[in-house]
């Protein structure tokens, strides 16, 4: 990889980013997003019912108690998990009898969630706050200590890249594999920016190094900084996807769709240093040369 | 430039088997031989550490409740509110440790202007019950039925007298000696049983109701005055109410009515599958990246697995001294950590190869790959650290997350990252050095 001229396929690398964008706005646009209990409130139950039965049956079931339910889905092995926008005591012992009826066994709640709706704008609000406050905070640093307010700039809009691309594919396995955002799925998030600045300053750490020793064409700078850091790039995601891979293969239904956040962040804080924030960083030089 | 490197060396040895001793399980099977680790009782004058080294885990990995009230304090002034949120605070804190619960924490919140009382039961399987106990006011009074006249007619009226519960010295859990049945045994302070043996010499041959937030659990008729200050309440309770009126009678009344808005309770086993699963998939992949690690890095690979090794153990003993709530997201930081302390050791070897590669001598070229790692590791780490300071929020600022989920993340964030630059900088760096100038002699 000595010396590979990376940047003379910057387009290319525009193009992929801006069809994951649009991608993105273009499921969120249609499906929206699908919240969990956590953000707009309602109740869940977890119920290992010790057989398998079809979903169907189950929603049938207590709906002919007379009882709303938004939806029933198996997550994994006998574990059901019953969503409703509103339950009272009454109404889930009832849900619990007419269970233990229909499967012939002793029905176990494994898992009770109630949240009012005022709650989730909490979450959600603390949680665009601290985006706000971490991402000055880091383009402050990023801008202080490469003496540079480009620098800073690049690595928050390859972060903010990441987020948006992580939140909108979300929006598609919600679509499409039911996955909810819940308050696991912020913490992937954050897991995500940090992660991301984290990939982007040791690549521009090498543009400031190989810049300050022997000069040169900006970009032929940036190009040689990509070759020297894209084979720790790769080997320091690889390390990481192999951990995850692993709690999304062994780790329970309970952290599935968290690891698979993490994995889609990982991947993308990797891939936005290198194919996102540089390229960005060169564009801007040469506009202001022109 | 001379480096004392035994003196380093043994200073990691050190770290690390007291590191290893603090987070290991109480107690481990070598074979047919238990292995027990002591617990330290420490006394030094007033100074006094006493510490079992347990993981602390949170409801979501070991089951419990997690339940949030909203406090209807609307009718009290702004400077009545805080003594208000203090008293429900002591007043469920005594109720859920007569309840039994292990480790149980009661906070105090505000959201929107309303006060809020969060209460998390470790370990509790019927949340019902306990919601019934935290939620209930027990405000307790004792009334008299006096007879007057309205519009020409007579009347039997409920009139408050001043004995409530507040005169209670202690209540207790008794046996009806006919029936058989639960009853609750009151027995009053001094001022409270004078004031009972008035109340029954005035109402001698009445109904003397006993009312508890609004509802009348027994009318019991005064055959007698009573002067042993103690009185008896025979409900139709079932042993559990009578145990449950019984601790919300020694904790008190709370000061003000309290409403659920928010129940999250996991059971015990769901939480202990996901850590089975977890513990699993975690011991699955450290192996795959140390495998990996060996296969790109050969024997530095391993320098930095034994590096990984000192951080896993280093980690999990602050977890338990400190100590911190374990908790899902927590793990995600942790693993966070993880890869980010191997990423110091990438970014090293793969500048160490450079500098190899420039035809330098080994100790130079390993000397300077650290030197110029360095800079990307601190500024890389440096921002990391300033979002986790961000969302831990250690000063409370009320705009940011005070509490929950991202709180957990941030902390085992920001202690993983200082670990990392312990273990992935200065054990990493002082084992290569040995190594290399074993290989040099």
């Amino acid at each position: 990889m000595r010396n590979f001229n990376w940047l003379k396929y910057k387009m290319i690398y525009f193009v992929i980013s801006g069809s994951l964008i649009v991608m993105g706005i273009f499921s969120l646009y249609k499906w929206g997003i699908s919240l969990g209990v956590d953000f707009v409130g309602g109740s869940l139950i977890e119920y290992d019912l010790k057989t398998s039965i079809s979903s169907d049956v189950l929603k049938e079931t207590v709906e002919k108690e007379g009882i709303d339910i938004v939806s029933v889905q198996n997550i994994g092995k006998e574990n059901y998990l019953f969503k409703f926008s509103e339950i009272t005591n009454e109404q889930r012992e009832k849900i619990s009898v007419s269970l233990s009826q229909l499967t012939g066994e002793t029905v176990n709640e494994a898992r009770f969630e109630k949240v009012g709706p005022s709650l989730g704008a909490e979450l959600i609000r603390k949680t665009i706050y601290a985006l706000i406050v971490s991402a000055s905070a880091i383009l402050l640093w990023v801008a202080i200590s490469f003496k540079s307010f480009k620098f800073g700039v690049s690595a928050i809009l390859a972060m903010f890249h990441d987020s948006f691309i992580l939140i909108g594919s979300f929006s598609l396995f919600g679509h499409f594999f039911s996955a909810d955002v819940d308050f696991l799925f912020i913490t992937a998030l954050l897991t995500t920016l940090s992660f991301s600045v984290h990939d982007t300053i040791v690549v521009f750490d090498r543009i400031r190094e190989i810049n300050r020793k022997h000069g040169g064409e900006f970009s032929e700078v940036c190009n040689r900084a990509l070759s020297e850091t894209m084979k720790r790039s790769i080997n320091n995601s690889i390390t990481i996807i192999l951990m995850l891979s692993s709690l999304i293969v062994l780790g329970g239904s309970s952290i599935f769709w968290f690891a698979i956040a993490l994995l889609v962040g990982t991947v993308l804080g990797t891939y936005s240093s290198p194919f996102v924030a540089v390229p960005l960083l060169v564009a801007w030089n040469n506009l202001r040369k022109k | 430039m001379h480096i004392n490197l035994s003196r380093r060396l043994l200073l990691i040895g050190i770290v690390f088997f007291a590191a290893l001793f603090v987070s290991m399980p109480a107690e481990v099977k070598l074979g047919a031989a238990v292995l027990k680790r002591p617990n330290v009782d420490i006394q030094i004058g007033n100074f006094s550490l006493q510490r079992k080294f347990d993981l602390k885990m949170g409801l979501d990995l070991i089951g419990g409740s997690h339940l949030v009230f909203e406090v209807d304090d609307s009718s009290f002034s702004e400077s009545e509110k805080t003594k208000v949120m203090d008293g429900l605070k002591s007043v469920i804190e005594k109720r859920v440790n007569l309840f039994g619960v292990s480790e149980p924490n009661v906070q105090t919140s505000v959201f929107e202007g309303k006060d809020r009382i969060i209460v998390e039961l470790p370990g509790v399987k019927d949340t019902k019950e306990a919601i019934a106990l935290v939620g209930k006011t027990a405000q307790l009074i004792f009334v008299e039925v006096k007879s007057e006249e309205i519009e020409g007619k007579q009347v039997e009226v409920l009139s408050v007298t001043d004995l409530t519960g507040a005169d209670l010295k202690s209540a207790d859990v008794g046996f009806d000696q006919v029936s058989g049945k639960p009853i609750v045994l009151l027995d009053f302070r001094p001022e409270g049983g004078k004031k009972f043996a008035e109340l029954t010499k005035r109402n001698i041959g009445k109904a003397l109701p006993i009312i508890l937030d609004g509802e009348v659990v027994s009318a019991p008729v005064v055959q007698a005055e009573i002067v042993g200050g103690s009185a008896q309440i025979t409900g139709d309770f079932t042993l559990e109410e009578a145990k449950n009126l019984v601790i919300q009678l020694n904790a008190g009344a709370l000061p003000a009515s309290i409403s659920l808005v928010s129940e999250r309770s996991i059971g015990a086993s769901l939480g202990q599958e996901a850590v089975k699963a977890g513990v699993k998939a975690g011991a699955v992949g450290v192996m795959l990246v140390f495998v990996f690690m060996i296969i790109f890095y050969g024997k530095m690979g391993l320098v930095a697995d034994l590096g990984l090794i000192v951080f896993g153990a280093v980690t999990l003993a602050l977890y338990k001294l400190i100590p911190v709530v374990l908790t899902l997201p927590g793990i995600a930081g942790f693993l966070l950590s993880v890869g980010m302390a191997v990423d110091s050791n990438i970014l090293t070897f793969e500048r160490f190869r450079e500098e190899k590669e420039k035809g330098v001598n080994l100790i130079w070229a390993l000397e300077t790959s650290f030197e110029r790692a360095w800079d990307a590791i601190k500024d890389a780490n440096i921002a990391t650290l300033v979002t986790a300071f961000i969302l831990a929020n250690p000063f409370d600022w009320p705009i940011l997350h005070t509490s929950g989920p991202v709180r957990g993340f941030a902390i085992t964030l920001a202690l993983g990252i200082g670990v990392s630059l312990f273990s992935g900088i200065f054990v990493s760096r002082n084992l290569l050095r040995l190594l290399i100038r074993r290989e040099n002699k």
